[in-house]
């Protein structure tokens, strides 16, 4: 165990091992975020959410400019 | 209408946004002026009037606080209050330590500004303030955090629209920042003097890793959140691409914090360290063009509204800032042009382009779409907006400009050599060369403040006009009950 993380001490292993794991992390962000038809629905649909507030917005005429 | 009002009132906390856009105009105004009087002293020097507390040493950093912290920092606090309550349709978890947060911040930037000008600093960029400021700010911030989780916690919203998730970064960042960049010992328990925990060159390191991700959190991140609102808000469509900015945050987040070494090329920091920040500085370029892109891209199809709408101008403009002080930074962190550009006026016209243009025209553009909401209103004049919105775009191209002649003239005179491998300038040449752009930066400085005192001058009528309209429906209402009964 000790030389597990003793192995993470060393910067020539931990400079391409934190490399990959972001690259890896940012890799699966997109593909989540870009893949799946009804995914990309539900998150196009929060782009609402500060029009949606305008029921509560009781002076909207009033203010526009 | 009135009824309806009231109910909004009942469930969102709007006083404390009210105060908080109020003190944002009030530092603005005294910070701004402070800088057009600096400027002025570079220009015309006799200004520091043999004057210790007026000289621009103690001067300078009462205008960065008094604009990044008192100005930025107040309409940061209203907007994310009024932005996290709205999207959350929940009010703002409690009122007291929502007030603690006001006075609180309101409290450090004064005694902030007092303590600079009587010569008191930790000489730190962007935190300047003595460690007692700095344990004042630290409670503050984690107040703000409290408020801003709680509120999270309670929404009726399912989803945390990515308005909030810039602000939450930002004041996350923002306090691991304060607290690591502000270690110190104090000299003693009466003494607002204090040595940093740091020193050499990782104390170099703290405060660059501090002072970009300033830039990064407070004057990017936060205004990108504010920016992902009110744009929509305001152009009444949504924005261009939600699946873009959930990219545009998770790139933004994690490039920023590693790009604070570019402060300091060609200096004892070592290479790898400072080659590191330049490639972070390309590679950012990215998520906020991604960002600006969204932003402008909101607007597609409703372009008609920037011959109609001033606020629309501040925010379109706003945006053109953003992307173009993001590439010009990448240019100036690469070595090569960082040797010409650094220890000159460059830099500031690159720092000005990006808090003139992109935070404060963002700022001014949220906030004149605020202040009807809050005051339930309209504008007292629209003229005035325009007018703001011509001297704030002069005055910003005429300091810019200024600072770019300035800065790479400096640049290019302070390392130009003679066919004898001696020096073609002495340093003052370069001093006399700096005058004339010193002269066009205060005008175009005080362009822009004389922008922002208009505006204050249409917020204060707004106000008496939102005050007068309650006061005669409320006088309406009683006649008729009076009547009725």
């Amino acid at each position: 165990m000790e030389e597990f993380f003793s192995w993470f001490t060393k910067m020539e292993n931990t400079k391409p091992f934190v490399l990959v794991l972001f690259f890896v992390t940012f890799v699966g962000i997109i593909l989540y975020v870009y893949t799946g038809n009804r995914r990309k629905q539900r998150l196009e649909s929060y782009k609402n959410i500060p029009l949606d507030d305008d029921a509560n917005d009781t002076n909207r005429e009033g203010n526009e400019q | 209408m009135a009824a309806a009002s009231a109910s909004a009132g009942e469930q969102y906390n709007y006083d404390i946004v009210r105060k908080f856009t109020v003190m944002a105009l009030v530092w603005g105004v005294l910070g701004m002026l402070a800088g057009v009087y600096i400027a002025s002293e570079l220009a015309w020097p006799i200004l520091n009037l043999d004057n210790p507390a007026l000289t621009f040493g103690r001067l300078r950093p009462v205008h960065t606080t008094l604009v990044i912290f008192g100005f930025g920092g107040s309409a940061l606090f209203a907007t994310s209050y009024y932005v996290v309550q709205r999207t959350c349709q929940t009010r703002l978890f409690s009122d007291g330590l929502a007030n603690f947060t006001f006075w609180g911040w309101q409290l450090s930037v004064g005694l902030a500004a007092i303590s600079y000008m009587a010569g008191y600093t930790q000489a730190r960029e962007y935190a300047e303030m003595v460690w007692p400021i700095d344990l004042l700010i630290a409670v503050t911030w984690v107040a703000y955090l409290v408020v801003y989780v709680v509120t999270l916690t309670r929404r009726s919203q399912p989803h945390i629209y990515v308005a909030n998730w810039f602000f939450i970064a930002f004041i996350l960042a923002t306090a691991l920042l304060h607290i690591f960049n502000n270690m110190a010992v104090p000299v003693s328990f009466f003494s607002l003097e204090s040595y940093s925990l740091h020193a050499g060159v990782q104390d170099a390191m703290t405060q660059w890793w501090y002072g970009h991700n300033a830039v990064g959190f407070f004057l990017t991140a936060a205004f990108l959140g504010m920016m992902y609102y009110f744009v929509p808000k305001q152009a009444g469509r949504p924005v261009y691409s939600y699946r873009l900015s959930i990219i545009h945050f998770w790139a933004l987040i994690f490039l920023y914090m590693w790009v604070g070494g570019h402060h300091l090329h060609w200096t004892a920091l070592p290479d790898w360290t400072s080659t590191l920040a330049a490639t972070f500085s390309i590679l950012l370029l990215l998520p906020s063009w991604g960002g600006m892109i969204n932003g402008i891209m909101t607007l597609s199809g409703a372009w008609d509204k920037l011959r109609t709408d001033p606020v629309i101008r501040f925010m379109v403009v706003s945006l053109s800032f953003y992307g173009m002080s993001t590439f010009e930074g990448p240019l100036m962190s690469l070595k090569s042009v960082n040797a010409l550009s650094h220890y000159t006026d460059w830099t500031i016209g690159h720092v000005h382009s990006g808090a003139l243009g992109w935070v404060a025209m963002v700022s001014f553009g949220s906030l004149y779409h605020l202040v009807p909401r809050l005051w339930e209103t309209t504008m007292y004049s629209v003229r005035a907006i325009y007018l703001h919105f011509w001297l704030a775009t002069i005055g910003i191209v005429l300091y810019i400009s200024a600072m770019w002649v300035s800065g790479i003239g400096q640049g290019l005179m302070l390392r130009a050599f003679d066919e004898y491998g001696n020096l073609a300038y002495n340093f003052i040449e370069t001093v006399s060369f700096l005058h004339k752009p010193y002269v066009i930066r205060a005008f175009g400085g005080a362009l822009f403040v004389t922008g922002i005192i208009i505006m204050g001058w249409n917020v204060v009528m707004t106000i008496r006009k939102g005050r007068r309209e309650a006061a005669e429906i409320e006088a309406r209402i009683a006649a008729k009950m009076a009547a009725a009964s």
